[in-house]
């Protein structure tokens, strides 16, 4: 028998590659959650990410409302793809996710990340996304401290207890 | 649960160290469970305490955010004042359950 011993995490790595509601926000909830319990936390933006850490897009994020299998209708029945197509649809949807999670204290994206970096959590952009969308610090907001390669990212992700996770 | 024998008083405790019976609170096993964590509580640290102890006995789930708005200390103070859990050990300390809270 080995004895199994117990370590402690003690870093977390956050990337996030998607901009839609569901995913930026499984990104922030899990790197605050890590800072509120004395866990260092950086999280990296890349791809369609980067639209979380853009001054211009930040706090305007839309959850997919087309091949979405798990979006219902207020009262369960399934939400038909058709009905996503049409204007405006995606907007109230998203609004409403908004609605309900401000409901549970959960902050807008630019105050979540000042809650983030408010505990000592460090936010960083993908220079290789920021390069390929043409974006550079003048378009993210204050929270973001540097745009790096990913070589940083790994960089900065050793020592015991450290672990990456991918949302 | 425990029992524990807290500034001279015995009181129940959950096994993360939360007092069962908020009643049974004082400023003085407040300080006394601030020692073992390291924290020493200055007048600031019992206003955000006071706070704490009053939304929860109003039935309010807590969180960082509510606390960092009520005008006591921003959220960066709040995790000056408790260092490495701003939400669980201010919680602790104040005599209230541990909150079940993501955010």
């Amino acid at each position: 028998m080995t004895e199994v011993k117990e370590t402690p995490l003690k870093k977390v790595i956050v990337i996030c590659a998607k901009a839609s509601i569901e995913d930026v926000y499984a990104t922030l909830i899990m790197a605050n959650g890590a800072v509120m319990e004395g866990i260092e936390a950086k999280v990296f933006f890349t791809f369609f990410g980067l639209d979380a850490i853009t001054k211009k897009q930040m706090n305007k994020l839309h959850t997919g409302v087309v091949g979405n299998p798990g979006m219902r209708m207020p009262g369960g029945l399934p939400f038909p793809t058709l009905l996503g197509v049409i204007p405006g649809v995606e907007a109230g949807v998203s609004s409403m996710m908004k609605k309900q999670m401000d409901d549970l204290d959960v902050p807008p994206v630019d105050e979540f990340l000042d809650m983030i970096t408010a505990g000592g959590g460090e936010v960083y952009a993908c220079k290789m996304a920021a390069d390929m969308f043409k974006l550079t610090m003048d378009d993210f907001s204050e929270h973001v401290k540097a745009i790096i390669t990913v070589g940083d990212l790994y960089a900065m992700s050793g020592g015991e207890g450290t672990q990456i996770i991918f949302t | 649960m425990a029992e524990k024998t807290v500034a001279g008083k015995t009181v129940e405790v959950t096994d993360e160290g939360y007092l069962v019976n908020r009643d049974e609170w004082s400023k003085e096993i407040a300080a006394e469970l601030a020692k073992e964590d390291g924290i020493e509580l200055s007048d600031k640290h019992y206003e955000v305490l006071d706070y704490l102890r009053k939304e929860s006995a109003a039935g309010t789930s807590l969180s960082i955010r509510k606390v960092g708005k009520s005008g006591i200390t921003d959220i960066k103070g709040l995790y000056k004042l408790f260092p490495g859990g701003p939400l669980k050990y201010s919680s602790k300390f104040a005599g209230i359950p541990k909150p079940a809270s993501c955010v």
